[in-house]
């Protein structure tokens, strides 16, 4: 008998692996073909920055003789330190008030909820499904009456307010998969609410905290509709730099590219510097 | 011991001095588009604060249509974040009328007023008061390549007719490899291939309106011109015409991809320039050509510098703008940057000096057509709006980029002429109407 089962089991086993083997190169494949086609367009666009502006609105062509031409006036003609630098204080700002107020919310939401917690965090994300164009004029005015347009400051408000909804969310959903038990045991050791959150809750929720932190930087960093539109000079992030490049007559593509791959350039950097932590934190939970 | 003495005295002084400076230095915000005139006009900030030691320049230049929305909302929200801008023949009389822009009535007498181009000056003036000065200015004409002219034997008319135009885009298309017949604006939009299609539509008899404001956009002239335009172009054009603007339009032309080409003059310095061109040699200049009449057979555009009304620097943006928009000025980019390079199409001295003239031959081809343009009347038959190849009223931004996909659509085949016509003219009666222009 177990002769027989063992001569039975093996070509089972055999063939078993033979389709897991399969299925994995078929998602290995399938994952690599999604990341290519995700990428492509940034690829491109670093591509076009080392053309000049003819082979850059030619054919399609891999094969070109590669130039810094692009590089050369870009950097000659605008101060690009300058947009950068507001960028970085514009997205770290913003990022750093956003966590600021919806640590708190999420811990109320999470652990001290109400019959009206999920309405509050429904109507929350409503928001962010109104066109931000509707509301530009009243913002607008605003600003300009508490003085605030083309200031960093205006700036850090909009990301702040803009990024909050997924902000709170995100939070909202890594703390209420925190075990209640070991907040329950702090407090039966008498920690206060304020040594519950900085002590237990903040340390085993760090990675979601981090990689919420990291997608706000992005959206932020991203952001053009505002910046273009509450800025002009003093305050003016890097999409406001990029934006000057289009240039209705005359050719601007290679140009464009340069300045594009020089600007996402930073947030690119950070973000495969932290992917490991990014994918840890969103999938902090999932599996339980 | 003695310059401890003298030392509150020496830091007040150089305080009070200090802050003198400060508050004679005005910084003035100029919005403007990356056009290559433009991008000269940067370059020389540093000669203007030098002449100007009291006032200094910063630059917000974005996207047309990205500072077309941007200065909007400043202006109609009295922001005054901009004290100069950067605004084309459409938009000057409607803000103006709109009281946004401050009236120029007030040029220094240095200024030349009367130097100004007289069609150019009209379309940036209200009730004849200047609203804002011509930092350069545009019509359009025909460029071919001399070389498959002669190879073919055609010899180009003085004033060329679209008919003509078919003929020698049939002879001349595949004549060498990658070679269209011509090349004309398909990318939709107000300012991209209604540009282009208003001259021809106002060659061919038509008019987007009548004198009571009805919407034209079905009658025969518009389905002759527009058929003619898509038969033309997908006969003859290059291939994916209906994604070319004037962009692409220029890059396929420079290359040699096209035997002709009709669109603004302001491409003919960059094809006159061997470093950018590879048809330098073999370029043809001719008027843009006509069909039932010459009027309105070519366009007139200019980039102009206005100061809004809220802008608190009037002064000092007035002094910045008489200085870019100057004869001065242009000998300045012609000294420095090359005499092709300087902002045309403004002056009469521009074009009387000699410099100019040798260095670009096809200036009298665009003085010409810029002093033939005429925004007041240019349809055959009457019509109540100002404007070759835009209507002047708000509206027409989003009548000409409506319009302008439905022409598209009919390039590209997804719809018939008829069709595509007949569509346009519901969209454009349904606005006017909601604008209350008609019952």
């Amino acid at each position: 008998m177990t002769t027989l089962s063992s001569k039975t089991a093996a070509p089972r086993s055999v063939s078993g692996w033979r389709s897991t083997q399969s299925k994995r190169i078929l998602l290995t494949l399938l994952g690599w073909s999604v990341a290519l086609v995700i990428f492509f367009p940034i690829f491109w666009m670093i591509l076009t920055g080392f053309k000049t502006e003819t082979a850059a609105i030619a054919d399609p062509s891999l094969i070109f003789s590669p130039t810094l031409e692009s590089y050369q006036d870009v950097h000659a003609r605008s101060g690009y330190a300058r947009f950068a630098l507001n960028s970085v204080a514009v997205a770290f700002g913003s990022t750093f008030f956003a966590l600021l107020i919806a640590i708190p919310s999420a811990y109320a939401m999470a652990f001290l909820p109400t019959k009206r917690t999920k309405g509050t965090l429904l109507w929350m994300l409503s928001t962010k499904m109104l066109p931000s164009v509707g509301v530009l004029v009243p913002i607008y005015l605003i600003f300009r009456d508490v003085g605030l347009l083309d200031t960093r400051t205006g700036l850090i408000i909009i990301y702040t307010l803009m990024n909050l909804p997924i902000v709170v969310w995100m939070l909202y959903t890594f703390f209420k998969d925190m075990p209640k038990d070991i907040l329950e045991a702090g407090r039966m050791d008498g920690a206060s609410t304020f040594q519950e959150v900085f002590f237990l809750l903040l340390p085993l929720t760090l990675p979601g905290i981090a990689s919420t932190g990291l997608l706000s930087v992005i959206l932020s960093w991203n952001e053009a509709f505002w910046s273009l539109n509450l800025t002009t000079s003093s305050a003016a992030p890097l999409t406001a730099y990029i934006a000057s490049f289009s240039s209705p007559e005359g050719l601007f593509w290679a140009k464009l590219s340069a300045a594009s791959t020089m600007a996402i350039a930073p947030i690119l950097i950070l973000g495969w510097m932290t992917q490991k932590q990014m994918v840890r934190g969103l999938t902090f939970g999932a599996v339980k | 011991m003695r310059l401890a003495r003298h030392l509150p005295v020496t830091t007040l002084a150089a305080a009070i001095a200090m802050s003198g400076h400060a508050q004679a230095q005005t910084e003035i915000t100029v919005a403007t588009v990356n056009n290559n005139d433009m991008v000269i006009m940067q370059s020389l900030t540093e000669a203007f604060e030098e002449a100007h030691p009291d006032i200094t320049l910063d630059w917000v230049v974005l996207e047309e249509n990205v500072l077309r929305q941007r200065m909007t909302t400043d202006i109609a929200t009295d922001g005054g974040q901009f004290d100069v801008m950067t605004i084309g023949t459409y938009e000057v009389p409607i803000w103006a009328e709109r009281g946004w822009l401050s009236p120029l009535n007030n040029l220094p007498d240095d200024y030349n007023e009367d130097d100004l181009l007289t069609s150019v000056r009209d379309g940036l003036s209200l009730d004849g008061t200047l609203h804002a000065l011509p930092f350069y200015a545009e019509s359009s004409m025909m460029y071919y390549r001399q070389d498959l002219f002669e190879k073919a034997g055609i010899e180009m008319s003085d004033q060329p007719t679209w008919e003509e135009v078919r003929e020698w885009a049939g002879e001349l298309h595949g004549s060498e490899e990658g070679v269209a017949g011509i090349c004309l604006r398909g990318k939709p939009g107000w300012g991209e291939n209604m540009a282009f299609v208003s001259t021809l539509v106002n060659t061919y008899g038509g008019r987007w309106f009548d004198e009571e404001w009805n919407p034209e956009l079905n009658s025969e002239a518009w389905v002759n011109a527009i058929q003619f335009y898509v038969d033309l172009l997908n006969d003859y054009g290059p291939p994916g015409a209906s994604s070319n603007g004037f962009n692409e339009n220029l890059a396929l032309f420079s290359r040699g991809n096209c035997a002709m080409w009709v669109d603004a003059t302001s491409a003919a310095g960059k094809l006159y320039d061997g470093n950018e061109s590879d048809v330098a040699d073999s370029l043809g200049f001719a008027p843009a050509p006509v069909a039932e009449t010459p009027k309105g057979s070519h366009w007139l555009w200019s980039w102009a510098l206005a100061i809004p009304a809220s802008s608190e620097n009037q002064e000092a943006a007035l002094e910045f703008i008489t200085w870019a928009t100057s004869q001065e000025y242009i000998e300045l980019v012609g000294e420095t940057e090359g005499w092709t390079s300087v902002p045309p199409g403004t002056r009469e001295s521009t074009y009387a000096n000699e410099q100019y003239t040798e260095a670009a031959p096809f200036a009298d081809f665009v003085l010409k057509a810029i002093q033939d343009a005429d925004p007041t009347d240019s349809t055959l038959e009457p019509n109540p709006y100002v404007g070759v190849q835009f209507v002047g009223i708000p509206e027409f931004q989003s009548i000409g980029t409506q319009v302008g996909q439905t022409i598209a659509a009919a390039l590209t085949g997804d719809t018939t002429v008829e069709q595509a016509l007949d569509s346009a003219q519901r969209a454009t009666e349904r606005t006017m109407q909601r604008a209350g222009y008609l019952d």
